[in-house]
């Protein structure tokens, strides 16, 4: 099964230059992972940890100044694979929306104030659907009808909705072209509980039926246990874990995987929650060697000196981590 | 897993009443009579400043003008008679004063301003309604022209940043926006009528024509008005270009942008339909907002140009001591600038739906 | 504060170049206390002499020398722009500041009023109080009647601020600490709104002088104490341009328009270093 993405040695940097002072952020940092087809694949990580920053890098919706200074970004829906980055417009214009769309975080504001629904449809859509007017119409309502979606929603303003309904709304809109890979930005982040597991389940639903592949981004552990084949822990711009979901929940072997799976609460469980000590690196000046080691109950001296690769410790399971790898895995 | 959907989405949707359908929508007279309740705030306060102003000083400015008017010479006992008492009634010194004050908006009320001093006896209310139109249509003509291409070429600059022409055009605007109105129109004369003498500078068509809907008279009409209609323009702007200019750059980093841009909608569509198309509402407040303004660098045009509407008239009657022509057209202009203000308020909602809602 | 300004002066051109024009124009306007002449005085050197010499820009049909005229003029026109600057920012600070804090009927009802000023067409008013005070109108007057009516724009911008202030957490604190909304206003919120208030100031000075020039090339104001407005308007009376005296009216006009362009781009300039987005957009950062 070949991999639907695949990003190589990613390297993405924030460069500044004021009062001749350059910074450069190191927002995304030598990141390496692939998804396959029909596979929903989670990254996790807290705020400020690059994963926003990771996934415009992989949609190609980054803006100076923030730039990719390595690696490669590579897609295959099905006709061979394609560089990202060395597309020409036109060609990364066709495959856009109809092979890879986009559901952006915080639905409030992601559709056009002064336009009915109806426009946001003709304009996404409509350019990537062949067919008469009629046949296009009938799609777009048969699609809302299969989310439970009216279709008098096409005639509203995106301020007559509901927060839940537009981030409905916007699911059918980047769904409606049957794409072969979504991202999804935090989509459920700004939803209450209830709404978001409605929310969750219309993503399950349709990832199956259309047997896309999907990139989940979020920071809620749970929804990732809920929803997710395969997770990626990203920490400091680096992927420091990556597995089958079950198996990363099951045995983590990051010290950060381990402490952000602790965080959940479990009902019965009366114990008190430790913070980890220290604050997410900064960027633009991060530790040597590996990023989590001044906050990390683990460290070894090596962890100070040596950035530690990737290395897959059972199958399908990755972590960087000197004192994981030397650990004997439990089977 | 699917088969307890159905189950666990009901309560979610239950809880949603409008799922599918609108809500909103029927605001939209309380908006109205909020606009509404403004123009008469406006127009009460206006008309109150301009009563207090004619008695501002323990000078009776009746008797001013009586004097001044009888030093032209040469009229009748009864004209001066009547114009006292004219005078008296609208805003005079006679009876108690809570009496006056009703007379006055009585007056107003009807735009009954007596007869002019200047011109007697014709009725104030007909000079300045030979008068208003002239001011109106130069107004609406290089009100449209200024705003529509200041907020077109300001929306381009904002959006193709490294474009050198519309740089250039910016900063063109910039130099002429802080210059006064009075100013702008004077160097025009100067330039036009005594430099290059290629457009008359005064009166609203050639004197020796008849009015008529001829190609003739209207070309008369289009060349004794270009040079106020471009005074004005270049004066207004400088100040919607910096302004649509500056909306527009923000604009373009909004979500609604980015997202239209991930799902490669073309860039000239994002351009019109989702960047203009937003950047274009605040400016239609701005508009409401600068219709004072504008009125004010309008009738100070005219007054440079000749150009026979209001402030042409308004400048006349000072001079001429005429006080009802004055308090008529400070009234009327009152008025006038309020109603333009409402019009505009009344419309906005056709460009931003939000409003709608209340 | 003086790091700020170097800062500004090295990156901003137009922060630049406002401040050398307004440096110009002031230091003609302080020239004006060692004027040989009275200001008021006519006829005290031959009329319609061109520039030269002796005389830098020649005199006008008065008999004036039109150098320390002009020095006479912008200092008057600069000391009217301030009064009605000082003022109206009094009354702009009341109203926008209590407006913001109040909220709900308070800022309604205040917002009311508000935008009636904002509506009014302020010429014919100015005019009509001309016209009914006459010989009795000085320029001090003037500058008060239009300092009540030109604060109304800038309230608003003020309490876009003091909204914004008001939702911050330390206004809850100064609230529990059983401060008085005068004293939470003035105290805790006033210091948020000096950037502010600085940038308004030029706009607003352009403004006063701008209609004050106006009024007086018409004619409707008191015509004997020297200003720019004034100069123009004798020019016209003595039809300088058709008797090709036109270094009467040049040279106001440049004074003014360099006047009128500092002060506007030192006011876009304080503008732009305000808004932390388009700073940012300077530096190169951002969008």
């Amino acid at each position: 099964m070949s991999a639907v993405l695949s990003a190589q040695g990613l390297r993405a940097y924030y460069r500044v230059q004021a009062f001749g002072v350059t910074r450069e952020v190191r927002a995304v940092d030598d990141v390496t992972l692939a998804v396959g087809q029909n596979e929903i694949y989670g990254i996790a990580g807290e705020s400020s940890s690059g994963k926003s920053s990771l996934i415009k890098t992989l949609a190609r919706a980054i803006r100076p100044p923030l730039e990719v200074v390595g690696g490669s970004v590579t897609y295959d829906f099905g006709d061979g694979p394609q560089d990202l980055y060395a597309m020409a417009p036109d060609r990364l214009a066709a495959i856009r929306w109809r092979n890879l769309s986009y559901i952006m975080q915080g639905s409030m504001s992601v559709l056009n104030p002064v336009r009915r629904i109806r426009r946001a449809f003709a304009d996404f859509a409509r350019p990537h659907m062949e067919g008469s007017r009629a046949e296009y119409e009938e799609r777009v309502e048969a699609h809302l009808a299969h989310l439970q979606l009216s279709p008098s929603v096409l005639d509203a303003f995106p301020h007559e909705l509901s927060g839940g309904m537009r981030q409905r709304v916007t699911i059918a809109l980047a769904t409606v072209c049957r794409p072969r890979f979504i991202i999804a930005d935090e989509p459920t982040t700004a939803l209450d509980v209830i709404v978001q597991k409605d929310v969750l389940a219309m993503l399950r639903r349709i990832q199956q039926e259309m047997a896309s592949s999907m990139l989940f981004v979020t920071h809620d552990m749970a929804v990732h246990a809920h929803l997710t084949d395969r997770l990626g822990i990203i920490y400091a711009g680096r992927l420091v874990e990556e597995g089958a979901t079950r198996d990363v929940f099951r045995t983590p072997l990051h010290p950060y995987t381990s402490h952000l799976i602790a965080s959940l609460p479990r009902i019965g469980d009366v114990a008190p929650k430790q913070g980890l000590p220290g604050r997410p690196p900064n960027l633009a000046d991060p530790p040597p060697g590996c990023r989590f080691h001044p906050r990390c109950p683990l460290a070894i001296p090596v962890c100070r000196e040596q950035s530690p690769p990737l290395e897959a410790l059972a199958p399908g399971h990755r972590v960087a981590c000197p004192v994981a790898s030397r650990m004997p895995q439990a089977a | 897993m699917s088969a307890s959907l159905p189950t666990e989405q009901a309560p979610a949707l239950a809880a949603e009443p409008e799922a599918g359908a609108r809500r909103g929508g029927g605001s939209y007279g309380a908006y109205l009579g909020k606009r509404l309740l403004q123009f008469v705030a406006v127009v009460f306060i206006g008309i109150n400043i301009t009563y207090a102003i004619t008695h501002a000083t323990p000078i009776d400015p009746v008797e001013q003008t009586i004097s001044a008017a009888t030093s032209f010479g040469s009229t009748s006992p009864e004209a001066i008679a009547t114009m006292r008492e004219a005078l008296r009634a609208l805003y005079g010194t006679g009876g108690n004063p809570v009496g006056q004050y009703f007379a006055f908006w009585r007056r107003v009320a009807v735009g009954d301003f007596g007869p002019s001093l200047s011109a007697f006896p014709t009725p104030v209310s007909v000079l300045i309604g030979r008068a208003l139109p002239w001011t109106a249509g130069l107004l609406l003509v290089s009100t449209s022209l200024s705003w529509a291409l200041g907020n077109l070429l300001g929306g381009l600059a904002g959006y193709y940043r490294r474009s050198v022409s519309l740089k250039a055009a910016g900063i063109l605007a910039m130099a002429v926006h802080p210059i006064p109105y009075y100013i702008t129109a004077f160097v025009l004369l100067i330039l036009f009528g005594y430099v290059w003498p290629v457009l008359p500078i005064s009166d609203a068509y050639d004197p020796g024509m008849v009015p008529a809907f001829t190609p003739a008279f209207l070309l008369s009409l289009a060349q004794h008005a270009a040079l106020p209609v471009l005074s004005l323009v270049l004066a207004g702007l400088g100040g919607w270009f910096m302004g649509m200019r500056s909306l527009v750059s923000n604009i373009v980093s909004e979500d609604y942008t980015l997202y239209a841009e991930l799902a490669g909608v073309k860039p000239r569509k994002i351009l019109w339909s989702y960047v203009m198309r937003n950047a274009v509402a605040p400016q239609v407040t701005g508009l409401a907002m600068s219709l004072g303004a504008i009125f004010n660098g309008a009738i100070i045009t005219e007054q440079v140009f000749g150009y026979p509407g209001v402030g042409s008239l308004l400048v006349a009657a000072v001079h001429s001591g005429d006080y009802s022509l004055v308090i008529g057209v400070t009234t009327v202009s009152i008025v006038a600038v309020s109603a333009a203000v409402l019009l505009v308020d009344v419309l906005y909602p056709l460009i931003d739906p939000r409003v709608r809602a209340g | 504060m003086l790091r700020i300004v170097r800062d500004l002066l090295r990156t901003n051109w137009e922060f630049a170049a406002g401040t050398l024009l307004l440096l110009g124009v002031l230091v003609l306007a302080l020239l004006s206390f060692l004027s040989p002449y009275s200001p008021i005085d006519v006829y005290v050197v031959p009329p319609d002499m061109p520039p030269s010499g002796e005389y830098l820009l020649g005199t006008t049909s008065r008999g004036q020398d039109l150098f320390w005229q002009l020095t006479a003029a912008l200092r008057n026109t600069l000391l009217f722009g301030i009064v009605v600057a000082a003022v109206s920012r009094v009354i702009a600070l009341l109203v926008g500041l209590f407006a913001g804090y109040l909220g709900g009927g308070g800022d309604r009802l205040l917002m009311l009023f508000n935008d009636t000023f904002i509506v009014l067409p302020i010429f014919p008013i100015l005019v009509l109080f001309y016209f009914v005070m006459r010989d009795q109108m000085s320029t001090f007057m003037l500058a008060l009647v239009m300092a009540c009516l030109g604060w109304a724009y800038d309230a608003r911008l003020i309490r876009a601020v003091a909204m914004s202030v008001k939702a911050r957490e330390f206004t809850t604190h100064s609230v529990f600490a059983g401060m008085t909304p005068t004293e939470i206003v003035l105290r805790e919120h006033l210091p948020y709104v000096v950037p502010l208030l600085f940038s308004t100031t030029m706009n607003n000075i352009n403004w006063s002088i701008g209609l004050e020039v106006t009024l007086a090339v018409l004619g409707f104001t008191d015509v004997n104490t020297p200003s720019i407005g004034g100069l123009i308007y004798w020019a016209n009376q003595h039809t300088a341009l058709v008797s090709g005296i036109w270094w009467w009216l040049a040279f106001p006009v440049v004074a003014l328009v360099a006047l009128f362009v500092g002060l506007f781009l030192l006011a876009i300039s304080m503008n732009e270093y305000i808004d932390p987005r388009s700073r940012l957009a300077r530096l190169g950062g951002g969008t």
